[in-house]
C-alpha cells in the first residue's frame, strides 16, 4: 500500500515568494539583492528566454505554421498555458462570463506580454468622479518606484506632459511604420491624440546593465527575447536574482495552501510537485503571494485554519471580490494606399510604436472613465491564417491589371491579390477602464477540484452599461479614424446585441482587484503596503492589490508596487533587528 | 550591452567580424538557424506539444484519392508562374493533411466538401473531379470560387472552396518560396530607422 507523506524541509527561509511573474519576480529580486534568503515557487517549468525562446524561427519550422492550436497566441508565442489548461479547470456562474488566462512557466505572462508599459496617473489613484473607491496611496507616493523601475528595466517613450499619463525616464522610441503614418493622419482629423508608444524594450543600451542586449528589431517580443532586449521577469529579475546566491527557485511547484500557526501568522506553504505528484512543506518568516490576482485569491481562500476560518487574509470577506479586467474592442481593414507597396523590413519592435492615450480627460460622456487605443498592421511575417477570408475583401480594391474584379477567386488573379494585399492590413483596439465592483468576483467552487485535488475557482462576472457604452464609443471612434485615413473596414461592425464587440471579461488578461488594498480592514484585504490586515507576515504583490486599474496596462504598476512592498518588508525586518 | 554584443550573443556575427547589418541585407538568415524539418524538436517546445505533434505525424487522415484531389485543387488555386512555384511544389497538400489532424474541426468540412465536389463533377461531367479535363474543372471552380455571384444551389461548394482556399494560402505563404513571393524581408536582426525617405515622400508624408 502506498504511503502518503509530506516532505518537510527544515530550512526556514526569510521569505517565500509564490509565483515568478512581474510581482513575484520583483519582490524576489529586491529581497535577494538585500541579502535575504528567499525561496521562489513556480507552478510551471523553468524558462530562460536565452535558450527557450522561439525567436527568429520561420513559419515552416512549425508543422502547424504558427497556428494557435496549443498556444493561444500561436505556435511560436512564449506563453506555456492559456485560457484552458488540461487538468486545471475553473467554473463560471450561469449567466455570467470570465476567461482566465494562466501562464505556467518561470516569468509567467511577462514572457509573452505586449511590453506596453504605462504608468497609472494621479486621477487613477484618486478618482475625481467618486464612482470607484480611492486607492490608499497617491501617484506621488508611487512615482519614485515607477522612476526606479524605468531605470532598472528600461522603457522607451517621449515626454509629453499629459496630466493623467505621467512621463517616465525614457529611452528613444521606435519611429512609426508607414501604416502608422496614415493612422496618425486619420486620428489627427478625428481629434484623437497619438503619441509615440511606451514599451519596455531596450532601443538603446541600458545604462549600468551588462547582462542585457539591445533590441535588434525583429518585432517578436511575444516570443520572448534571447538577448534579454525586452522585459520578462524570467530574464530581467529572477535569473539575475538567482546569481546573488540568495534566491532558490523550485519549479513545477503548485502551491496548495499557506500554512499558519495558532496566532494566525503565516509559517510557510505546502505544495505539490506537478511532475512526481509528491507533497512538500516549506517554512518561511514572510510569505509573499505573486501568483496572479485570481490564483493568489484562490490560494488565500483555500488556506483555512482555526485562526483564519474563511481563508487566510480574508476576515473582511473580500478576497476574490472587486475582480476587474480591462475592456477591449477592435476593428480592422486595409489601406488601399498600401496595396502593392514597396517592400522593406519594417518588423520594428514587438511592442507598440504609437498609441492614443485617453484624449477626452474627464469630459462628460455616457460612460465612466476612458480607454487608450493600440494600433496594428504592416508587413509582418506571414503565419497560419494571415490571408484567411480574402474572399471577404479582395473585391473592395480596384484592380488595373485586367484580371477579374470579384470576391474570392483562384489562380493567377488570386495569387496576385495575395501579393497586392500583403502589408496593407490595418487595425485598432481599445483597452479601457472596467469598473471594479464587489458584485464581480471569484470564489471557491464547492464541488470541483483540479488534478492536484485543489479546489478550483468559480467566476461571477457581468459587464455593466459603463463598459458596454465605452465599447460603443470605441467602435464609433475607430470607424471615424479608419474613414479619415482612407482605410476600408473589413470587419463586421458589432451592434448592440454583440455589446459593440466588447470582449468577454478576462480576454484582455488584465485581471486585478481580488485582494484590494485600503486603510479600513473591513473594506479591504491588504493595507497600503500590500500586507494582509489580518496576517502581518503575508503580502500580495500581483494585481490583486489594485483598488481600481486605469486604462493603463497594469504590469508597470505591479512592478512599482511590488518593489515598494519588498522595501517595506526590508524596513520592517530592520526595525525588528535594531 | 550594445546591439553588436546582442548579435554576438545570438551567434549571428563572429567576434571581430566587420560585417555591417542593414535592414535590407540580402543574406539568408535561415543559414544561421538550425536547419529543421517537420518533426525535429525545437528548444522551448513542451513535452506534451512534441508528443502530440509526433502522434499526429504518425497518423493518416485523407485517403489517396482525397490527397490527389487536394493536390489538383491547390494547384488550381495557386498555380506556378514565371516567378514562383505551384502549391504542390512547396508541399501544400502535406500541410493540409497535417493541419486537419491538428485542427480537427477542419476534418468534416474538408472530407465532406471533397465528396460534394466529386458528386457535383459526376453529375455535370460524368466523372470524379480529378478525372475531368482542366476546362471542366475550372468551369466548376467558376461556379464555387466567387461567393457573391455563386448560385444558391452550390452554396455548400462555396463554403468548401473558401476553406480550401484558406488552407492553401496558409500552406503556401508560410514556406520559404511563398515568403519570397510576398517579398517579406524581415525576421532578421537589423536596425529600424523608420520608413525609407523616398517611400514616405511617395505617400505624401514629409516627416522623416
Amino acid at each position: 500500500m502506498p504511503t502518503f507523506q509530506i516532505k518537510e524541509e527544515s530550512t526556514v527561509y526569510d521569505a517565500i515568494v509564490v509565483g515568478s511573474g512581474a510581482g513575484g519576480g520583483m519582490a524576489g529580486y529586491i529581497l535577494a539583492n538585500a541579502g535575504l534568503k528567499v525561496l521562489m515557487l513556480e507552478a510551471g517549468p523553468f524558462f530562460d528566454p536565452a535558450k527557450d525562446a522561439l525567436q527568429l524561427r520561420w513559419p515552416w519550422e512549425s508543422p502547424r505554421r504558427g497556428a494557435s492550436t496549443t498556444r493561444p497566441f500561436g505556435d511560436f508565442d512564449a506563453a506555456f498555458g492559456g485560457w484552458q489548461i488540461e487538468g486545471e479547470p475553473y467554473s463560471v456562474e450561469k449567466g455570467t462570463e470570465f476567461e482566465w488566462f494562466r501562464a505556467r512557466m518561470l516569468g509567467g505572462r511577462t514572457n509573452h506580454w505586449g511590453r506596453i508599459s504605462l504608468r497609472m496617473g494621479p486621477d487613477d489613484f484618486k478618482p475625481k468622479d467618486a464612482i470607484t473607491d480611492e486607492w490608499p496611496i497617491t501617484y506621488d507616493e508611487v512615482k519614485p518606484f515607477y522612476d526606479r523601475v524605468d531605470r532598472m528595466i528600461g522603457i522607451y517613450g517621449t515626454v509629453e506632459n499629459l496630466h493623467n499619463e505621467p512621463d517616465g525616464i525614457f529611452l528613444k522610441p521606435p519611429k512609426p511604420r508607414l501604416n502608422e503614418h496614415y493612422i496618425m493622419r486619420g486620428a489627427k482629423k478625428s481629434g484623437v491624440t497619438i503619441i509615440p508608444g511606451r514599451g519596455s524594450v531596450l532601443t538603446e543600451a541600458l545604462p549600468g546593465n551588462k547582462d542585457r542586449g539591445t533590441c535588434f528589431y525583429c518585432g517578436q517580443c511575444g516570443r520572448s527575447c534571447k538577448v534579454y532586449g525586452d522585459f520578462s521577469s524570467s530574464s530581467c529579475l529572477v535569473i539575475p536574482a538567482m546569481k546573488t546566491g540568495n534566491l532558490t527557485v523550485i519549479d513545477n511547484a503548485m502551491v496548495r495552501e499557506v500554512l499558519s500557526n495558532e496566532e494566525g501568522l503565516a509559517t510557510g506553504v505546502s505544495y505539490v510537485n506537478t511532475k512526481d505528484m509528491k507533497e512538500y512543506a516549506v517554512k518561511g518568516k514572510t510569505i509573499i503571494l505573486g501568483a496572479s490576482a485570481c490564483e493568489s485569491a484562490r490560494l488565500m481562500l483555500n488556506s483555512k485554519s482555526k485562526s483564519h476560518p474563511g481563508g487566510i487574509g480574508n476576515s473582511s470577506g473580500l478576497v476574490g471580490k472587486y475582480l476587474h479586467d480591462s475592456t477591449g474592442a477592435s476593428i480592422s481593414g486595409f489601406l488601399p494606399q498600401l496595396m502593392d507597396r514597396t517592400r522593406y523590413n519594417e518588423d520594428g519592435v514587438g511592442s507598440v510604436h504609437i498609441y492614443s492615450p485617453w484624449w477626452l480627460g474627464d469630459k462628460k460622456l455616457d460612460f465612466a472613465r476612458g480607454y487608450h487605443i493600440e494600433y496594428g498592421g504592416g508587413m509582418h511575417m506571414p503565419s497560419y491564417g494571415t490571408f484567411h477570408g480574402i474572399q471577404n475583401y479582395n473585391h473592395l480594391a480596384p484592380r488595373t491589371d485586367g484580371l477579374p474584379q470579384e470576391a474570392g477567386g483562384y489562380g493567377a488573379a488570386l495569387k496576385k491579390d495575395y501579393y497586392r494585399f500583403y502589408g496593407s492590413r490595418v487595425g485598432m483596439a481599445g483597452r479601457g477602464t472596467a469598473i471594479a465592483r464587489k458584485e464581480n468576483y471569484c470564489e471557491i467552487d464547492p464541488n470541483r477540484v483540479d488534478k492536484f485535488g485543489i479546489p478550483v475557482l468559480k467566476f461571477n462576472y457581468k459587464w455593466s452599461n459603463e463598459e458596454i457604452k465605452q465599447a460603443k464609443h470605441m467602435i464609433d471612434t475607430f470607424q471615424e479614424i479608419m474613414h479619415n485615413m482612407g482605410a476600408v473596414i473589413t470587419s463586421n461592425i458589432p451592434g448592440e446585441e454583440q455589446l459593440y464587440g466588447l470582449e468577454a471579461p478576462g480576454k484582455i488578461i488584465h485581471e486585478g482587484g481580488t485582494t484590494r488594498m485600503g486603510n479600513d480592514p473591513k473594506t479591504s484585504v491588504l493595507n497600503k503596503w500590500g500586507q494582509a490586515h489580518d496576517c502581518k507576515n503575508l503580502y500580495v504583490v500581483d494585481a490583486g492589490p489594485f483598488v481600481q486599474q486605469g486604462d493603463k496596462n497594469l504590469t508597470w504598476t505591479i512592478l512599482a508596487l511590488s518593489m515598494r512592498t519588498a522595501e517595506y518588508i526590508l524596513q520592517e525586518k530592520n526595525k525588528l533587528n535594531s | 550591452m550594445n546591439r553588436r554584443d546582442s548579435l554576438k550573443a545570438l551567434g549571428l556575427i563572429a567576434a571581430g567580424s566587420a560585417a555591417i547589418l542593414t535592414t535590407d541585407s540580402c543574406d539568408s538568415p535561415s543559414k544561421n538557424a538550425t536547419a529543421t524539418t517537420e518533426g525535429d524538436r525545437l528548444p522551448g517546445i513542451q513535452d506534451y506539444e512534441y508528443e502530440r505533434t509526433q502522434k499526429l505525424l504518425s497518423e493518416k487522415y485523407f485517403d489517396e484519392h482525397e490527397m490527389a484531389t487536394i493536390a489538383v485543387l491547390a494547384d488550381l488555386i495557386l498555380p506556378k508562374d514565371e516567378n514562383s512555384p505551384s502549391a504542390t511544389e512547396v508541399g501544400v497538400p502535406d500541410f493540409i493533411e497535417f493541419i486537419v489532424k491538428d485542427i480537427p474541426s477542419h476534418q468534416l468540412p474538408m472530407r465532406g466538401g471533397l465528396k460534394w465536389l466529386d458528386i457535383y463533377a459526376q453529375k455535370k461531367f460524368g466523372n470524379t473531379f480529378i478525372e475531368l479535363k482542366v476546362e471542366n474543372q475550372t468551369s466548376i471552380l467558376d461556379e464555387i470560387a466567387y461567393p457573391s455571384k455563386a448560385k444558391p444551389e452550390v452554396s455548400q461548394g462555396v463554403s468548401f472552396f473558401n476553406l480550401m482556399r484558406d488552407l492553401t494560402s496558409s500552406g503556401y505563404f508560410t514556406t520559404k518560396e511563398g515568403i519570397a513571393y510576398l517579398g517579406y524581408v524581415g525576421n532578421r536582426p537589423g536596425v529600424w530607422n523608420g520608413v525609407p525617405e523616398e517611400v514616405l515622400k511617395a505617400h505624401g508624408f514629409d516627416e522623416v
